[in-house]
């Protein structure tokens, strides 16, 4: 309430106030601001623009079951982005669903249980993960996790699961290291600091009063975290998944070291797969201008653009309706 | 398509701005495999005449894009360019250095190994799937194959050692010529995909039961355990240089146009297999003949015993003397501005 008093008082002030002089400069910018702001929407529609013209020739040559076509043969010039759509997707998810309760964790144990002390330094190390270029986590997942992944965590893992039917083809395949588990993994540890510092940021916004009634009341630390802290976050808190989501979708390098770059299809969550960031950071620097291979390469960042599109799009709406509600 | 111009000229200008400060300096751009080479004889070049090479290794691909639209002064590839295209695009092709592809594995107990091309066709089709299979041991008899799966390994970036490696399997297995083919990147049936040939190796090296191609260079260089081949006169040759330069000696030099000799999988008794040259794609219509001739110049220095020399250090196989002698005819007679030929022996 105290919020929207200041804003309404706010807005008030500049509306009656007289405004103070500097005619000359005033305008000159105002006018910048104009400029910074339609800067980025000029920007924006001409990558978009330059994507969608540079990958139409293909769109055209394949029509619209490019988009799930799961062939992609440099030979044949034959390509679709079947796999690259549903390994950028499968990878992303995975991702979030590693790295969020681990944010929750992280982010409930920083506002609520840690001691004065150590909040700091983890709070510190959460964002210094941050600050890790995404380049060392490729490195670091190549030359630690993969091997970590193919001599200790698969192969009991396939022993153990691969005979359950359908859940069992999850996990089929030589224990290779490098695949869309490790790749989902590696991107966990990426969003994980965004959502995490988004989480610390609303769980501190909550008001310490309705906290402090209901521990009044006798909830529990558990309960005060299920019934008053996530709640009263959980619009912000889609929002901040949804930016993770978007980052892991576009991931590049790190992605390319630890998926194993298979073209192909496969259920399993071991096998190699691609993301259509990994594609085309692997085939952009040996496309010769004009080639079919290059507009598919464009019509696949254009599919990428359209898939971060949707899922802020949707952030948004889930975000509104989460507030209005 | 005019959108993409825009962008590729804006980026190559913003490749080779660094080298516009200096006028005097060569810029080139491409292939990653011979850009050691390169930049060695161009430290070695500069230390004699001045004149500096800026080599931007950005792949063959990339090299033969800038040299179309002219931002760089040479282009650089490992697969030879198309005839059409060479003619379109106005350019000289040339071989510089050749090179060779090995095949490296990761085998407990296992040091030393013979492979043939069909042999490596199936396993990167699939077709064997173990190390104990009946086709690998008839080719080992006597050593101790364990029963462990074959976990191929290739390049995930389009490379010019993949379509060097492709090329050889098509050759060798009509079965992978119709089902995959030859190129810088293809369809690869089974395996694991690794950046570079750093990748590779790791992931080799990682891998227990993991089989992988690198280029000789880099094999040397790392000590990598590289597998004999069985080449095509039936003989198994082991990757060294004197197979290398047998297969670049056994090539059809006379008849290839372009230059574009093929040394894979030659009918040479000592052949290696894998083998291939690396070319220089140079304007046949150059706007500025000073800086042409300097490129010219430069890799005329480098055909000279010198240039051999230091080729030779890290591990690259020199043309043969008639190859030169033909590339130097080609210079003089085809490259050319306002009707003069740059450069003259």
């Amino acid at each position: 309430m105290d919020a929207t008093l200041t804003g309404t008082q706010a807005s008030s002030v500049i509306a009656t106030a007289h405004k103070p002089t500097g005619r000359i400069s005033d305008p000159i910018f105002v006018a910048l601001l104009w400029a910074s702001g339609i800067f980025v929407l000029i920007l924006l529609g001409l990558i978009i623009a330059m994507l969608f013209e540079g990958g139409l020739p293909a769109l055209k040559e394949f029509g619209i079951s490019f988009l799930w076509s799961t062939s992609w043969n440099p030979v044949t010039e034959r390509f679709g982005a079947g796999v690259m759509v549903s390994g950028t997707l499968f990878s992303a998810v995975i991702a979030v669903i590693v790295a969020l309760p681990l944010s929750f964790g992280i982010a409930f144990f920083l506002t609520e249980i840690a001691p004065g002390p150590l909040r700091r330094p983890i709070g510190v190390a959460v964002q210094l993960l941050a600050a890790i270029p995404s380049i060392i986590y490729g490195m670091w997942g190549f030359f630690i996790v993969v091997p970590l992944m193919a001599a200790y965590v698969q192969p009991p893992l396939i022993e153990l699961l691969s005979p359950i039917p359908f859940i069992g083809a999850l996990f089929q395949g030589p224990p290779l290291g490098a695949g869309m588990l490790t790749a989902g993994l590696i991107l966990a540890l990426m969003i994980l600091p965004f959502i995490t510092a988004m989480f610390v940021e609303v769980l501190e916004s909550v008001p310490p009063m309705i906290k402090e009634s209901a521990y009044g009341v006798g909830a529990t630390t558990y309960e005060v975290y299920r019934n008053v802290s996530v709640p009263y976050g959980r619009a912000a808190m889609v929002g901040a998944v949804m930016l993770g989501l978007g980052r892991a979708l576009g991931e590049t390098m790190a992605v390319t070291f630890v998926i194993g770059n298979a073209t192909r299809m496969s259920a399993s969550l071991f096998a190699p797969g691609a993301t259509i960031a990994s594609t085309i950071a692997n085939e952009f620097p040996e496309a010769s201008q004009g080639s079919l291979k290059l507009q598919a390469l464009l019509e696949l960042g254009f599919i990428l653009f359209v898939i971060s599109f949707i899922v802020l799009a949707l952030s948004r709406l889930l975000v509104r309706s989460k507030l209005k509600g | 398509m005019k959108l993409t111009h825009i962008l590729g000229a804006a980026l190559s200008l913003s490749l080779t701005l660094p080298g516009a400060a200096f006028a005097a300096d060569i810029n080139g751009a491409g292939a990653s495999f011979p850009a050691p080479v390169y930049q060695a004889w161009a430290a070695a070049y500069k230390e004699k005449t001045g004149t500096g090479l800026n080599y931007q290794s950005i792949g063959s691909g990339g090299g033969q894009n800038q040299i179309v639209n002219r931002t760089v002064d040479f282009g650089a590839s490992d697969a030879p360019m198309k005839d059409d295209k060479l003619v379109e695009a106005n350019l000289l092709q040339f071989p510089t250095v050749i090179g060779s592809v090995v095949a490296i594995f990761n085998l407990d107990g296992v040091d030393s190994l013979v492979l043939s091309g069909p042999v490596l066709a199936d396993i990167y089709q699939g077709k064997i799937t173990k190390w104990n299979d009946a086709k690998i041991a008839e080719l080992n008899k006597g050593a101790k194959l364990p029963d462990q799966a074959i976990v191929p390994v290739y390049r995930s970036d389009s490379s010019g050692t993949s379509f060097v490696f492709t090329s050889y399997l098509a050759a060798a297995s009509g079965d992978w010529k119709s089902n995959v083919g030859a190129a810088s990147s293809v369809q690869w049936p089974t395996g694991a995909g690794a950046k570079g040939n750093e990748g590779i190796a790791g992931t080799v090296k990682n891998t227990k039961g993991a089989l992988g191609y690198v280029e000789f260079v880099y094999a040397a260089a790392n000590k990598l355990s590289a597998a004999d081949l069985v080449n095509k006169a039936g003989k198994v040759v082991k990757p060294e240089t004197k197979a290398f330069v047998e297969a670049a000696a056994a090539a059809d030099w006379k008849g290839a146009k372009n230059f574009a000799a093929s040394m894979i999988d030659t009918a040479g008794p000592g052949a290696w297999p894998i083998t291939s040259a690396t070319y220089i794609l140079l304007p046949k219509n150059p706007t500025n003949a000073a800086q042409s001739a300097d490129v010219i110049k430069f890799f005329n220095w480098a055909y000279t015993a010198e240039g051999d020399a230091i080729a030779e250090k890290l591990h690259y196989i020199p043309l043969p003397d008639a190859v030169v002698t033909d590339i130097k005819k080609a210079w003089s007679a085809e490259v050319k501005a306002d009707g003069k030929a740059v450069w003259t022996n």
